[in-house]
């Protein structure tokens, strides 16, 4: 592998088109076995980074190596290696679901016996067995996702690379498709996963880093960035819309305060402690929360915007 | 944190660069599989209809001249008609689908993440067409044969020709459908004002002779007029061999120039 066995191995990078800089060097590695993940709002630089990592894109400066090669000089080695689930779901919708992985699995120069037994312990996995012979173009987002993720895996990818793996999911499905990704890592596939939900970053995310405007902002596992960035906990006060929220009467009841459109963020160890000095003071919210910290707080603080908006 | 895991190497490898295009050219055979239906009308019901009406409707008003090479104007429209029609289908070929590779079903975008370069998946689309022009003019080819209007097997190196014209057709079209990002409204003028009056006066209806002489360099430069000349030439005689040379020189340049665009735009969308 590459330096100190990292399986991606990032310096300075950078992906300039045109006049505009869409990664601005960062640095970035990504070892055997672990979920690493890119955080970020769209347009911070975290599809770009990905089609360099993919092959697809041939970096502008900086240094890459994935899998200790160049994707200059290897691509097409590397690739044969790799998985890929893009943002879009890119199937043959005109094909069936089980044609989809015969036909993708021969990109990878597999023989036609390898690839029918492959497709069906996929479809397994994928739990799409019994819609194998239908059409894809009927099928539902989550399926048609699962589908896009099977075929990423007819290879046996070394690194597994998800775009956005539940962007436009409902819930429900959002949670299988999490599921089967553990199963992955279980199985000891490497995963590079982009997301704008932090909750996402927090339950596959072994290590991640945390993106804004192309460059990287923070970088750790998703406790020590909210254990460095945040409180333990945070207290949500609502007010009423169009009235003044009262940001002078709170002065000094927590470590940091955020003033969002709709609501005011506490940040401190103890938010009942707090939601009662506040009450004590007269404030009197809509309504009030006390929650965890999470990503969301670590990318508020960072960048002074909220991820989903 | 796990770093000492042990994944298992993973099954994928490199093609060769004909290998890939051959496994292209696998994956639309086994879409085409599927939905061959719907490309029958375009592509042997369309020019079998052009024979009747034309070729023995109007043709039968006609009287064998000069201008057709002293044969029966059905006769003399057959050859050209497996040319135009195979110019038609590789310009068709060259619009919508590519546009929706890229664009609408990024197929292509999830091949260009496989080992198989953006150059070799344009490589397996061109071969493709050939396949596909070599089968539907062997089966247009088959009609002709039963309706009695083709004079021998000399006909089969016509067919050559037509995969030939229909790919000189395809290349430039596929390297500007390769740039386009809207919903491809471009196409409708490309068959409105070049295929469609490519096909009717280029000399495959009647010898461009009949044009006005201030219109006929249009025609010179059409692929569908070259690929008529050569495809009657080589089933009626009477080409001479630097003419003919000509013919073919013009078609494979064609070909050439539109194929080396088409890798250019191929590689700047697929790998940008």
């Amino acid at each position: 592998m590459g330096e100190n066995g990292a399986l991606v191995h990032a310096r300075d990078l950078v992906k300039q088109f045109g006049d505009f800089a869409a990664v601005r060097g960062i640095d970035v590695e990504v070892r055997r076995g672990e979920a690493f993940g890119f955080l970020g709002p769209n347009g911070a630089g975290k599809s770009s980074t990905m089609r360099m990592v993919a092959c697809v894109s041939p970096r502008t400066g900086g240094d890459l190596r994935v899998l200790g090669m160049d994707p200059e000089r290897d691509g097409p080695r590397i690739r044969a290696r790799l998985g890929v689930v893009p943002q879009q779901d890119n199937l043959d919708s005109e094909l069936t679901v089980r044609q989809n992985l015969h036909v993708y699995g021969r990109f990878f120069g597999l023989s036609k016996a390898h690839v029918r037994a492959k497709a069906t312990e996929l479809l397994d996995f994928a739990q799409l067995t019994d819609r194998a012979e239908d059409e894809v173009e009927p099928l539902s987002g989550g399926m048609k996702r699962r589908l896009t993720i099977a075929r990423s895996l007819i290879n046996d990818p070394e690194l597994l690379l998800l775009d956005e793996p539940t962007t436009g999911l409902d819930p429900q499905a959002r949670h299988l498709l999490w599921d089967r990704l553990f199963r992955l890592k279980q199985n000891g596939v490497t995963l590079i996963i982009t997301t704008h939900y932090m909750d996402e970053a927090e339950q596959l995310c072994d290590r991640l880093v945390v993106m804004d405007g192309g460059r990287i902002v923070a970088e750790g596992s998703p406790s020590e960035l909210i254990g460095r960035y945040s409180t333990r906990e945070v207290l949500e006060l609502r007010f009423p819309p169009g009235e003044p929220a009262p940001e002078a009467d709170l002065d000094g009841l927590c470590d940091r305060l955020e003033v969002l459109p709709d609501r005011l963020l506490l940040y401190t160890a103890d938010g009942e402690a707090v939601l009662a000095a506040a009450h004590a003071r007269g404030v009197r919210p809509v309504s009030s929360l006390v929650r965890r910290s999470t990503l969301e707080d670590v990318f508020l603080h960072l960048t002074g915007r909220t991820l989903v908006d | 944190m796990t770093t000492d895991v042990t994944t298992p190497a993973s099954t994928g490898r490199v093609l060769g660069p004909v290998r890939a295009s051959l496994i292209f050219v696998e994956a639309l055979w086994t879409w085409y599989r599927r939905n061959w239906r719907a490309t029958v009308v375009s592509s042997v019901v369309q020019p079998v209809l052009f024979l009747l009406a034309l070729g023995f409707g109007l043709g039968s008003q006609v009287r064998p001249t000069e201008a057709t090479g002293g044969l029966e104007y059905v006769v003399y429209l057959a050859p050209a008609l497996l040319v135009a029609t195979a110019a038609q289908i590789g310009a068709f070929e060259s619009t919508y689908p590519v546009l929706s590779s890229f664009k609408w079903q990024q197929t292509y975008l999830a091949i260009a993440a496989t080992p198989v370069s953006p150059g070799q998946i344009l490589a397996g689309h061109l071969t493709w067409i050939g396949v596909r022009l070599g089968g539907s003019g062997a089966v247009y080819l088959l009609v002709a044969a039963v309706l009695g209007v083709l004079t021998g097997p000399g006909v089969l190196v016509t067919l050559l020709v037509a995969v030939l014209t229909g790919l000189a057709v395809a290349a430039p079209i596929t390297a500007y459908a390769a740039t386009i990002e809207s919903e491809g409204q471009q196409f409708n003028a490309i068959f409105r004002f070049v295929v469609m009056p490519m096909t009717l006066f280029a000399g495959a209806f009647f010898p461009i002779e009949q044009l006005p002489a201030w219109i006929r360099p249009v025609a010179w430069i059409t692929p569908v007029w070259h690929g008529t000349e050569l495809g009657r030439g080589v089933v009626f005689g009477g080409l001479e061999w630097l003419p003919a040379l000509g013919h073919l020189a013009f078609l494979l340049a064609l070909f050439a120039a539109g194929a080396a665009l088409a890798t250019r735009n191929y590689r700047r969308r697929l790998s940008a």
